[in-house]
């Protein structure tokens, strides 16, 4: 029975080993396709985000039909996480030990990929484009291997507290955030982007927790304060809800909404779009909803790609187009490598990324990385609500190559 | 129909009670549960030099569930309270272990009685607390507990401890040099020790004399106080041990894991644990290894036939699994085990 | 002052949602002696069939609202008759585990079907606010919540099925040998439970937006009111709803270092400290075990 036993092991050590050294200079490449892994909330109550992994692999389903990228095709692993720190490192292992993929690609949640932010550095797998805007996944000297892809919130809250520093310096700002790291993160960029000011122009920060069903008492607590600008980071069911209860307050703050809801058919909609003029809100990407925009020829291309390869997802969810703009990026990455992709050749390409325009980014946003600048969108535009959709308000704004913690 | 619900009020009847002396095929039953045990061992060493380390941490996983499991069973199956609060002690465990290791610069091992005898305390003071409650009443304030955990943990007046919403990273010590293990080998081979002492440990303690107080206290509580039991200082010290299991759980997590966040620990966890309790069966000591297996691999088996149902998938197999077993695996077990033994002996 | 009326206000519509939902609990535990963790997502559920009816096949308010409750009514029934019939015997926890396949199953579908994009519920009460103070669909389902209340209480008190129907739960095998259909009587209190979860859900979605998850948080405070006010007891459960929303608000707003941030801790806590001193919560009866 010993010596069985131990012929099993040596047989399998020998097959593993093999298995290794063979795989070993491209792992999950073979002539004919290239395997990605990714995990998303497909259950549990962050499932709303899973649409995001099927719009993702609908758009690699056409990148194959179309003949795949150099003439392999991509075999995108998409599990499920339900949001939770220890099923993603169960299934990002799963994904690179089992499964033996060339990078993760796109896997969502702050909580859940710093749960394997240092495992997939140590194992020297790329973590690529993750979907959070939490800053610290662009820190190209202690974590060469992961690599954000929004604008992070930090930046995008730094842009609202320069604008508002800008135009209305003599305001009392109330704070409603989401008690978690994307709303804190927000708050930090907020007070960066006010500086010395902070302190006396932030007269309110009311938090709320994602299972509370109401948010009125915070509103009420914002209003009693006195604030005459409202910073709202909110996701979108709750700055529907805090869009209609200022309204029915008799409160008319400056309203600041954060890109994370700036959806006219998925919050300013149901809230009401009368109850919406004067928004003010920064985004990177055309809102799939916004009548502006439907007849750009990258709105058109999208369209046609929902209506071909995911005719089952919602043309009015931003996160589907969200996805879209992801894989492309992606898209362009694999087809840069050629025929060498190893990890590091894919990460070398990650980062060297130049004025890469995709379909439905904002006309003047472009993806741009270096080794030094893992951040691949920067550039935001400030945009006012105004009758049915978000109007450019200035400039582009691009934040500065200085590395935020 | 009304054995399934003996199996559920006296499932440990078998510890307590004599063993017969029939043999089945030459073995007496204590011979035959030596021998699974000793078959089930021996599998699960060589477990990990059969499986890929992936494989390895996945059961690593489930061992930790099944200490937190067994906790819970203590709890709830031998003492009858029922906890929806588990997952706030196996937090503070594995926030104890990692706030030592991480800020205070401990070694790992140590980490792991502190966890424990932290837990044990907190379990003890809150079960003392919650001694009048009973049934749904206890369910509620230990949900209570649950809901306000990962609020507490991220809350600004702890932060600089707990690192707030963004967790903290904790390194896993490596394997001690003179043994030729990969990491994943060795912390598969730590908690599997741990277990095989937890699990010997509830035997023991369930056949003692504290034991037997304890499950009169869970079959009739107005009979155990008369009879000179004090009821609250037993359900208080339960409530204790129960903690101890859930925390050692809990430290074992955060060091295997190599990572803590205030979303780990949401009320979710505390309905996993209870899950696995059930199917494993209530007051079955073997029962929580099934149970923990199951709670890790049923998500991934839903997964494997819809991505898009996966939730709804879950929830039907949930039931399905109570419909096969409604007493948990152990009273299937037993059930067979009874039919089989007839059959051998005719 | 002002502070303190607009809070206590707010306190008192949110009231009026976890009260809503607790009654529904209230009504299964009633009928067959266990929580029903599933309550919230069944009632979720049965808005969005009443949504389709208003939005999509453009059936009038009031009808598409009597259509919900009577296709809640008949879901429920069939829920006890297929899901909970063969295992009636199994132990509590057995049951929480199929509340909670419950849960899951319409949780997944309701995404799967209608996708997670908040939807806007209409009000049949008009969008007027009483002064920036509190809104007339508040106000209504205060109305409503009271009308619920004043329904169930007189259904268990004075009517024979009522009667039936707590018989069953307290006491099946008794109430089998008086004569009491007590399968019927169970599918009877799923399906009251059922339509009044969907009322429920048609009051709440107007102000929270219907998305799958509208009630996973309510539940939490729903469950809280129904114990805190004691299970077997309807009045309970509604005194209990405001109790836990007022409390909130108020703790929230005037405790410095609680906040907004810890103020659903609080206000647990402050339960389970309640509770310890009148274990079978407020209003609640003494459960007398005999040896």
């Amino acid at each position: 029975m010993n010596l069985w036993n131990r012929g099993i092991i040596c047989a399998i050590g020998f097959v593993t080993l093999t298995a290794a050294i063979s795989a070993a200079e491209m792992p999950g490449v073979t002539d004919k396709e290239i395997k990605i892994g990714n995990t998303m909330p497909y259950s549990g109550p962050a499932s709303a985000y899973g649409t995001i992994g099927k719009a993702i692999n609908a758009y690699f389903n056409k990148v194959n039909a179309e003949g795949g990228i150099n003439g392999r095709s991509i075999r995108f692993i998409s599990l499920d996480d339900g949001y939770s720190p220890p099923k993603t490192k169960e299934q990002i292992r799963k994904l690179v030990e089992k499964e033996k993929v060339l990078l993760v690609f796109q896997s969502l949640g702050t909580p859940t990929n710093a749960a394997v932010h240092s495992y997939l550095n140590k194992k020297r797998v790329p973590q690529l484009f993750v979907a959070t805007g939490a800053s610290k996944w662009s820190d190209p000297e202690n974590f060469p291997w992961t690599m954000g892809w929004q604008p992070n919130y930090q930046t995008e809250g730094q842009i609202y507290g320069s604008y508002i520093l800008k135009n209305h310096p003599d305001g009392k700002i109330g704070i409603l955030y989401q008690n978690d790291d994307y709303g804190k993160d927000y708050m930090i960029g907020l007070k960066k982007g006010l500086g010395d000011r902070s302190n006396s122009m932030i007269v309110a920060e009311e938090s709320y927790e994602t299972t509370s069903p109401t948010i009125d008492s915070q509103i009420i607590k914002l209003k009693a304060s006195g604030a005459n600008i409202f910073f709202n980071v909110t996701t979108p069911k709750f700055a529907a809800q805090a869009i209609k209860k200022i309204f029915d307050f008799n409160w008319k703050p400056v309203h600041f909404l954060n890109n994370v809801s700036a959806s006219v058919g998925a919050v300013l909609k149901p809230a009401g779009l009368e109850k919406s003029q004067g928004i003010i809100s920064v985004s990177y990407y055309m809102d799939p909803t916004d009548p502006h925009y439907q007849n750009t020829e990258g709105m058109k291309r999208w369209q046609k790609f929902m209506a071909d390869y995911f005719p089952e997802g919602n043309r009015k969810e931003s996160l589907n187009m969200y996805g879209y703009l992801v894989a492309q990026t992606m898209v362009h990455v694999l087809k840069k490598c050629g025929d060498n992709l190893t990890r590091e050749n894919v990460m070398k390409h990650a980062a060297n990324i130049r004025n890469l325009k995709l379909d439905t980014l904002y006309e003047g946003i472009e993806v741009n990385t270096s080794p030094s600048d893992f951040r691949p969108v920067e550039s935001m535009q400030p945009t006012v609500f105004k009758g049915e959709s978000f109007v450019p308000l200035g400039e582009i704004v691009k934040s500065g190559n200085d590395k935020i913690q | 129909m009304p054995e399934v619900e003996n199996h559920a009020v006296h499932p440990d009847s078998k510890s307590g009670v004599p063993e017969s002396s029939s043999k089945t095929i030459g073995l007496t039953d204590v011979e035959w549960r030596r021998l699974a045990f000793v078959l089930s061992l021996s599998f699960a060493v060589i477990l990990p030099f059969v499986f890929e380390g992936f494989t390895t941490f996945q059961f690593t996983l489930a061992g930790i569930y099944a200490i937190a499991i067994l906790g819970l069973n203590l709890l709830s199956g031998f003492n009858g309270q029922i906890s929806l609060g588990h997952s706030t002690f196996y937090g503070i465990g594995a926030y104890t272990s990692a706030i030592m290791i991480n800020q205070l610069e401990v070694p790992a091992y140590w980490t792991i009685p502190a966890a424990a005898l932290i837990c044990l305390s907190f379990g003890f003071i809150f079960g003392l607390t919650v001694t009048r409650l009973e049934g749904l009443y206890l369910a509620l304030a230990t949900f209570a507990l649950a809901i306000a955990t990962p609020q507490i943990l991220k809350s600004k007046h702890v932060e600089q401890w707990t690192g707030g919403v963004q967790g903290l990273d904790v390194y896993k010590p490596d394997v001690p040099q003179a043994l030729p293990l990969e990491a994943d080998q060795w912390w598969y081979f730590v908690v599997l020790g741990i277990l095989l002492l937890m699990l010997w440990c509830t035997k023991n303690l369930v056949n003692s004399r504290s034991g037997r107080a304890m499950i009169a206290i869970r079959d009739n509580p107005i009979a155990a106080r008369s009879m000179g039991i004090n009821t609250s200082l037993y359900k208080a010290l339960t409530f204790g041990c129960s903690g101890l299991y859930a925390g050692t759980a809990g430290a074992l997590s955060a060091i295997v894991i190599e990572y803590v966040a205030p979303d780990s620990f949401t009320f979710v966890l505390s309905f996993f644990f209870l899950t696995g309790m059930v199917i494993g069966g209530m007051a079955s000591i073997p029962g929580v290894i099934f149970g923990a297996l199951f709670v890790l691999f049923l998500p991934n088996f839903a997964e494997d036939f819809s991505k898009n149902l996966a939730y709804a998938i879950f929830g039907i197999l949930l039931i399905a699994t109570v419909y096969a077993m409604p007493s948990g695996s152990a009273g299937l077990f037993s059930a067979i085990l009874t039919r089989l033994k007839q059959k051998l002996n005719q | 002052m002002d502070l303190f009326v607009q809070q206590t206000l707010a306190g008192i519509s949110n009231g009026a949602i976890y009260a809503s939902l607790a009654l529904a609990i209230v009504m299964i535990y009633q009928a067959i002696d266990h929580i029903n963790f599933a309550q919230g997502e069944m009632a979720m559920f049965s808005t969005y069939i009443a949504w389709t009816l208003i939005v999509r096949f453009d059936v009038p308010y009031w009808i598409a609202f009597g259509l919900t409750l009577v296709i809640s009514f008949l879901g429920g029934m069939l829920i006890e008759r297929i899901v909970f019939a063969p295992i009636h015997q199994a132990p509590a926890l057995s049951h929480l585990l199929v509340f909670l396949g419950l849960y899951a199953i319409f949780n997944s579908l309701a995404g799967e079907i209608w996708g997670h994009t908040i939807k806007e519920f209409p009000s049949p009460f008009p969008d007027y606010s009483f002064g920036g103070l509190i809104g007339a669909h508040q106000v209504g389902t205060i109305v409503i919540v009271m009308f619920m209340l004043a329904a169930i209480y007189s259904f268990f008190k004075t009517t024979k099925l009522g009667l039936a129907l707590r018989a069953v739960a307290s006491n099946p095998e008794s109430a089998r040998l008086v004569g009491i259909k007590v399968k019927w009587m169970r599918a009877l209190g799923w399906g009251l439970a059922a339509s009044l979860g969907s009322l429920s859900g048609m009051m709440i979605a107007p102000i929270v937006f219907l998305d799958p998850n509208m009630m996973g948080g309510i539940l939490i405070y729903s469950f809280t009111a129904a114990l805190i006010g004691g299970i077997d007891s309807p009045g309970g459960a509604v005194a209990g709803g405001f109790l836990v929303g007022v409390l909130e608000n108020l703790v929230g707003t005037y405790v410095e270092f609680i906040g907004s941030e810890l103020k659903l801790t609080f206000a647990l806590l402050l339960i389970t400290g309640t509770l310890l001193l009148k274990p079978n919560g407020l209003f609640g009866r003494k459960i007398v075990t005999r040896v």
